[in-house]
């Protein structure tokens, strides 16, 4: 006899519906075993089935097009030429990482690189966005905890299978406390004409089981991560797997030995439900069916029912069908790496998954009921109250600080803000060598690839408060941001990943803000030419205190022609100008200090609404920084950001180790007294500015303001403002007139190039002023130390290491 | 080389690279240094012949006894990746005889903490074996400059004919500027005299 169901509630333990429970009795037209049950379970979680979100993601064009035409692939490939295939992918690992940080987050970066390794392609770089509740708070041990042993998860994993985490973003707030968001994002290379697929096909083909023994680790992990943190999630930390990085090392360079064969017809690993997944998947995009036997899986605990086997997460595995003759070939490259290695099965017509374990048949369900017949849902949507009221919130009731200095020295210190050296400096970011430019020194990661000239940046980004306060315009920003950050090292962007991290859709608040955000990010990559190529879905981000705050969360890869034309952020040695790009689409009256960090440091006030972007301008942009750097027209280029123009010119200081001068509304003053004498002291060197370059820069930028879209100094100084971006043009191109082609570059694009100010090597402070005052100026070691010191300063010191 | 191999015959010189061997669950390079192919390494090294050990390539060099001393945990207790400034200390040996002046390297490793015993230390210094040495800009050892607590602010080490040259830092990530820089390629290019 096979394992059989109990009774009534087992579903409901499992996580199923009493709906769901129904529809597969009915549809199998008998009652499950138990095996079946869980297998059922698991595909129909929330994790794996996204049947709450398939309804919205079809908001993004290249989903759509793929679920109505060729089906989607585990992850999809960019052709960016040289023969060159790029494929990423980003997913959650927030649940596990909440209850087991460390090997939550390991496990997170071993299950994405598989995902990429699963194309056929070689995985180069990691990224990761994270989020944390307060760390600045002396009592809330808990919050840093889970930040320094998630970072050390990251970095165990990744660090020792050899892939380098390249990039990243992490920002806190207590709305995340106790609910840590851990999106990790890999990169892969393949040759065109190379990439592997998860199709099985051929009936009597083998079906072959390689990587790690199977163990009792993270059953019903896809579940777990479906359903709310409680109280009894602590009792889930067996439901968290383990990760083994040298076997996922070993897995990697077998694997992709193994597909030089040619003898693999199709693979895909095994993570989330793990062999439940990877067989009723391969079955239903191949069209057949699969008769598998469990007595031959290489298992850790011989004492495993079948209900176990086809439910462990255990990790580094994969399932492959090969060509039936070939199997020989397959196996001896995983005996070489000395990974297992076995045929467990062969590929059946019938369109049925059969399981059997010890002679018996514990499972036969149609692949295609078990894998897609998940009834998806139309959840109800309700605009949150706090939308509104975000909306109508008023800057005017807040006073101006009175010491701009020391506000700007409170945001860079602020954890979200501040230098994330900390964190990044225990990743290895150099590994494999291809790393050009370096976790801090750009606003993306730069990858030289072998064999060709072309460079890859890469970048992920999203705003969790934007996204509360207006998930419509924080879905918008985040895929602009991403996609903007590329664009300053030089890059032309080609397309995205998202990971979309919310409550419990059943909150009809929650569905409504998830919804909003996917119509901002489709809007955005519809308008900027960035498709969405791959994605993933978390609910259930919520704990007994309430949901965490919604964060979609952007993956952007984009392409430079020649890698070394890439652009850092820092101000380079010598001295030169600094130009603002910016757009004129959002001409009315606005303070861009809605959900800014400037409003939640100096004012304890979070609210108000977001600046939407002008997608014109945004698409400008991504052109125009692409153009300038392949004419090598700029030095270096940084986007205003959290913390606004301040904070954005402050880092070109300290990562460039410059000073600098800039001034807020360049007037005739300005154009004397600052830009002339700098302009004199130049016209004393062997090569003098021409006349004509003089009047441009003195003369031209004055028609154009890039201020007036508020009074406050404030706003101006620290308004998040999108669509501007800071750029550092050396005085050679100023005298060589190729300024001239920098600003038609930008007016072609409808762009305005603005000179703020200049920077000087020599120069050991940063300044900024009005017309007729000062508003501050501060030496750039305390910049330096504000910046780089906070996060330090948060974790070595206020608590005993944490041993890994 | 595949780690099972137990002959080097026909090479005129070993480098065993950075990376996790066997995981280093237990310590760096501690299982490595029992791999079949290292008592090749040791004979080869003893015959004067150059062997490079980079990072794990260092770890196991010394787990292996071919180098004296240990790396162990590095103070800060965490993993350290970061560009960072050695100087060359000798440089009249085969590997080091190319470099001069401050050399910049990343390095990426959570033991790399030299330690050895005070006679040890007083021996490297007498029989001028200490190859590198982590320092500030300006050359000089500060404790700024150490990334993970080494005695003597030790980058790497020579074995007693100085044919052999352990390392943390990483030559072989700074070859070209496209990388973040050439200063590897002082040690690395030595390869074609061996």
């Amino acid at each position: 006899m096979p394992l059989e169901v109990t009774g009534p509630e087992v579903h409901r333990e499992m996580g199923l519906s009493d709906a769901e429970g129904e529809m597969i009795r009915r549809r199998l037209g008998r009652e499950p075993t138990l095996t079946e049950l869980g297998m059922f379970a698991v595909l129909w979680s929330e994790h794996c089935s996204y049947k709450s979100s398939k309804n919205v993601l079809k908001y993004f064009t290249r989903y759509r097009e793929a679920v109505e035409g060729e089906g989607l692939e585990n992850a999809g490939v960019v052709d960016i030429g040289d023969g060159i295939g790029i494929t990423f992918k980003v997913e959650s690992h927030n649940h596990p990482s909440a209850v087991e940080p460390y090997e939550g987050a390991a496990t997170g970066i071993g299950g994405i690189i598989r995902d990429v390794l699963s194309m056929g392609a070689r995985p180069i770089a990691c990224l990761d966005s994270l989020r944390f509740g307060d760390i600045t708070d002396p009592e809330n041990g808990e919050d840093r905890r889970l930040f320094t042993r998630v970072v050390q998860g990251i970095g165990g994993y990744g660090n020792c299978i050899g892939v380098p985490t390249v990039a990243g973003e992490v920002s806190f707030h207590p709305r995340f406390a106790g609910n840590p968001i851990v999106n990790v994002m890999c990169v892969g290379e393949v040759a065109l004409g190379k990439v592997a697929t998860a199709e099985a096909k051929g009936p009597g083909n083998p079906v072959l089981y390689l990587g790690s023994e199977t163990g009792k680790d993270g059953i019903h992990g896809a579940t777990f991560a479906s359903e709310v943190l409680g109280e009894e999630s602590e009792a889930k930390r067996p439901n968290v797997q383990i990760g083994d990085p040298f076997a996922g090392k070993l897995l990697i360079e077998a694997t992709l030995e193994a597909l030089e064969t040619g003898a693999i017809i199709a693979i895909q690993d095994m993570g989330a439900a793990g062999l439940t997944c990877s067989t009723c998947e391969m079955s239903v995009r191949g069209g057949v069916g699969m008769e598998i036997d469990l007595d031959r899986v290489p298992l850790r605990d011989p004492t495993m029912n079948a209900y176990e086997i086809m439910l462990s997460e255990s990790q580094e595995r994969m399932l492959a069908v090969v060509q039936k003759g070939r199997e020989e070939e397959v196996l001896a490259v995983f005996k070489k790496w000395g990974l297992p290695a076995v045929v467990i099965g062969s590929v059946t017509d019938d369109g049925i998954v059969t399981v059997v374990h010890k002679g018996e048949t514990e499972a036969s369900v149609p692949a295609g009921l078990i894998s897609e017949g998940c009834p998806v849902l139309d959840l109800h949507a309700e605009k949150p109250g706090n939308v509104d009221s975000a909306a109508r919130f008023d800057v005017s009731v807040l006073p101006e600080p009175s010491n701009y200095e020391r506000t700007l020295l409170k945001l860079l210190s602020s954890p979200s803000i501040a230098s994330k050296a900390w964190v990044y400096q225990q990743y290895d970011y150099t590994v494999q060598t291809r790393t050009s430019l370096w976790p801090g020194d750009g606003d993306a990661a730069v990858l030289a690839l072998r064999g060709s000239q072309k460079g890859i940046a890469m970048k992920i980004d999203g705003n969790s408060c934007y996204a509360y306060a207006d998930p419509f315009v924080g879905g918008q920003l985040a895929l602009i941001e991403a996609a903007r950050n590329v664009a300053c090292t030089g890059a032309r962007p080609v397309a995205a990943t998202d990971c979309l991290n919310f409550g419990d859709p059943n909150d009809p608040n929650v569905f409504w803000r998830f919804r909003e955000a996917v119509r901002g990010i489709a809007s955005a990559s519809d308008a900027l030419n960035v498709p969405i190529l791959s994605g993933n879905v978390s609910f259930y981000n919520e704990t007994p205190d309430g949901e965490v705050l919604p964060t979609p969360t952007i993956g952007v890869v984009g392409v430079l022609d020649d890698a070394s034309k890439r652009l850092g952020m820092g101000f380079p040695k010598g001295m030169g100008y600094i130009y603002l790009v910016y757009g004129f689409g959002h001409a009315a009256k606005q303070h861009a200090l809605g959900a800014s960090e400037y409003l939640r440091v100096q004012h304890g006030v979070d609210d108000g609404a977001p600046q939407p972007p002008d997608l014109e301008t945004e698409k400008g942009l991504l052109e125009f920084l692409a153009a300038a750097a392949q004419e090598s027209l700029l030095e270096c280029a940084h986007d205003l950001s959290d913390g606004g123009f301040a904070v954005a010119l402050a880092e070109m200081c300290v990562v460039g180790e410059a000073g600098c001068f800039a001034l807020m509304d360049a007037d005739e003053h300005f154009q004397r007294h600052i830009l002339g004498p700098v302009l004199d002291r130049m016209a004393t060197t062997r090569t003098p500015p021409s006349e004509a370059v003089r009047r441009s820069i003195l003369d031209a930028e004055t028609q154009t303001n890039p201020w007036t879209y508020s009074t406050r100094t404030d706003a101006r100084l620290f308004g998040e403002m999108p669509g501007r971006v800071l750029i550092g043009v050396s005085s050679e191109t100023v005298r060589e007139s190729r300024l001239e082609t920098l600003r038609d570059l930008a007016h072609d694009r409808g762009l305005f190039l603005h000179c703020v100010g200049t920077y000087d090597a020599a120069s050991r402070h940063m300044q900024i002023a009005a017309p007729s005052r000062s508003l501050l100026r501060t030496a750039l070691k305390d910049v330096r130390e504000a910046y780089f010191g906070s996060i330090p300063a948060f974790t070595d010191g206020a608590d005993p290491p944490v041993d890994a | 080389m595949w780690h099972r191999e137990t002959s080097l015959q026909g090479f005129d010189a070993v480098v065993i690279p950075g990376g996790f061997t066997y995981g280093d669950y237990l310590r760096g390079g501690a299982i490595a240094a029992l791999a079949p192919i290292l008592s090749e390494v040791r004979r080869f090294a003893e015959n004067g012949l150059p062997v490079l050990g980079i990072c794990n390539g260092f770890q196991i060099l010394t787990e292996a006894h071919i180098l004296p001393g240990a790396l162990v945990r590095n103070s800060g207790r965490k993993f350290v990746c970061r560009k960072i400034a050695v100087t060359p200390h000798n440089t009249d040996s085969f590997w080091t005889e190319g470099c001069k002046g401050v050399l910049h390297m990343p390095v990426a490793h959570n033991e790399g903490r030299y330690i050895a015993d005070e006679e040890t230390l007083e021996r490297l210094e007498q029989e001028r074996r200490v190859a590198f040495i982590y320092c500030s800009e300006e050359g000089e050892p500060t404790d700024e400059a150490n990334p993970n607590g080494s005695a003597a602010n030790i980058a790497g080490i020579l074995n007693d004919r100085g044919n052999v040259l352990g390392l943390m830092p990483h030559p072989e990530r700074v070859v070209a500027e496209l990388l973040g820089g050439t200063d590897g390629r002082s040690i690395l290019e030595r390869l074609s005299d061996a």
